[in-house]
């Protein structure tokens, strides 16, 4: 009789366990794949700004004077843009969701201090082989030769790593 | 004695519905004798935003349009920008499209049956349908990373391969999912109580269905054998599968063809899988569109359309698109003339409405 035929699903969904999570009263579980929020991990970002600029809803803020890098979890849509495009592989994603909250609250990460650190340290040697550069050119300009052609190669190679992201669109 | 003419607003908020449409019913007693739609409460725009985001991140915006049929939003949207560009996509970047369109089709038409279930009071059957969405929604979780919306679309193909294993494993959910179905399919299609809810409501024949300019399930229902994805996009052409119709023309006809289109995804995934090739998900693009486009995918609801116009610029100039449910709502409202009130929440959820998607 077809009247019995979905009482047989009912019954047995009587005696089986639910098929929901008691969430809040448990944890929540997420798959190994979920897209739940962005983390930065300060010990390996550069600040170069990226992320910010590959990011569809302008979610990231990146300030290199005061080294934070800032998100407003709420704009972000978790499109993972920012993780595939960070030349540092410094981003990434974790499985949570973004926590409920009363405002629009923003995280702010600063730089942890190996890192700033590490970056004072490279700022340093940046500014040692430039001087020397243009020690080097002064010293040519003074012997009369005028060749300029090394001089561009000590600027910072961030930049080009940008430019070489930026294929990878959409 | 002629009885006096009334009107009953349904709508913008209905509980059937939670999407807004407003429809003036003119009523005699409790027949409806006209049924007057309006549409309009929730456009956000979303097309112009084109003009506004670079066309890579306008892939993000077009799948918004909709939450259910996601997946086709932003499929449209990059297959016509692919067609400008003249790129031809990996096969692999094709089956697994194929593959995510299905899932979305059976996640779309199982939440239907829930709802379905829901406006004809059947409050088990509408938990046990949806309790088997949640095994479709966890696969897309799986392939994707999201329930609903995916991200995983772009230019070229696609963002993220889905690994073999991940699509291996999808195999024993399926038959669970279709075995959970078959179990639903029984109250659907032969128990005395939903039928008489269902048969014989709605009636629309053939030669209204298309003057009017049905599409999808809706059209099928009535007899009509058309279906955008015999156009063969993505990897239809490389999978077998046949056009579901029902000469019913009334409610039941509309869920029996909704609950063969699941098994017919189901099926339509297991080929995907078994015939993946291994290769590259993504081919580089260079420049920017130009040109114009129109092309048209069969969504969940329906046939899409999607008309995308460029001119070698970071911004394009112009997208259109046309929903399913927007060219769905003339024959609801012919449908609806003659009806009882009773049944309008019924034959308002037969079109499987899309409010937000229709509006953008
Ligand atoms: S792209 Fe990576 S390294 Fe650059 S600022 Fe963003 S997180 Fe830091
Ligand atoms: S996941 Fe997407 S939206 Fe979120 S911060 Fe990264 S790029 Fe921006």
């Amino acid at each position: 009789m077809s009247f019995v035929n979905f009482t047989k699903t009912e019954l047995k969904n009587l005696f089986k366990k639910p098929a929901t999570e008691k969430y809040p009263e448990g944890p929540a579980t997420y798959k190994e794949t979920t897209r739940g929020h962005i983390v930065n991990n300060m010990d390996t970002c550069v600040l170069c700004s990226v992320c910010q600029m590959r990011c569809p809803t302008r979610a990231i803020t990146v300030d290199r004077k005061a080294q934070t890098w800032t998100i407003r979890p709420f704009s972000c849509i978790q499109c993972r843009r920012c993780v595939d495009n960070c030349p540092k592989k410094s981003l990434s994603m974790a499985k949570e969701y973004t926590e409920p909250d009363v405002t629009r609250t923003e995280k702010v990460f600063a730089l942890s201090d190996r890192q700033k650190a590490a970056l004072a340290e490279q700022a340093r040697r940046a500014a040692e082989r430039a001087a020397a550069a243009m020690e080097a050119k002064k010293k040519e300009m003074a012997e009369g030769k005028k060749d300029e052609t090394k001089k561009d190669e000590t600027k910072k190679d961030e930049t080009k790593k940008e430019d070489g992201a930026s294929d990878q669109t959409s | 004695m002629a009885s006096k003419r009334s009107v009953i607003p349904f709508g913008p908020q209905h509980p059937v519905l939670p999407e807004p449409i407003h429809i003036d019913l003119i009523t005699e007693d409790e027949k409806v004798v006209e049924a007057v739609p309006s549409i309009g409460f929730v456009h956000r725009g979303l097309e112009h935003l084109v003009t506004k985001k670079d066309f890579g991140e306008m892939v993000y915006v077009a799948e918004r349009i909709c939450g259910i049929c996601s997946f086709g939003h932003g499929y449209g949207y990059v297959n016509a920008v692919e067609h400008i560009m003249g790129i031809e996509p990996t096969q692999r970047a094709k089956y697994i499209r194929t593959l995510l369109f299905e899932l979305s089709r059976m996640h779309s038409h199982i939440l239907w049956l829930g709802l379905m279930a829901d406006a004809f009071g059947f409050e088990s059957l509408f938990m046990e349908t949806w309790k088997h969405r949640e095994r479709v929604l966890d696969m897309l979780e799986w392939a994707t990373g999201g329930r609903v919306i995916f991200s995983i679309m772009r230019l070229g193909g696609l963002r993220k391969d889905v690994p073999d294993e991940i699509l291996k494993s999808f195999l024993p959910e399926l038959d669970k999912i279709e075995e959970g179905i078959r179990a639903c399919e029984k109250a659907f299609l032969s128990d005395p109580a939903v039928l008489s809810r269902l048969k014989g409501v709605g009636y629309l024949s053939k030669e209204d269905a298309i003057s009017l300019g049905c599409e999808g399930p809706f059209l099928r229902a009535s007899g009509v054998a058309r279906d955008n994805r015999m156009r063969g996009y993505a990897a239809y052409k490389d999978v077998d599968f046949d056009i579901i119709t029902s000469d019913d023309g009334d409610s039941y006809g509309r869920c029996y063809v909704r609950i063969q289109e699941i098994y017919q995804s189901a099926s339509i995934i297991r080929q995907c899988i078994e015939k993946i090739p291994d290769e590259g998900i993504y081919v580089p693009i260079k420049g920017f569109p130009n040109g114009e486009y129109m092309t048209v995918i069969e969504q969940p609801r329906g046939g899409a359309c999607y008309y995308v116009h460029a001119s070698g610029k970071k911004f394009i100039e112009r997208m259109r698109v046309r929903t399913p449910t927007f060219a769905n709502i003339p024959a609801l409202a012919k449908t609806l003339q003659g009806c009882d009130v009773a049944d309008v929440p019924i034959l308002v959820v037969t079109i499987d409405p899309c409010i937000s998607c229709t509006e953008r």
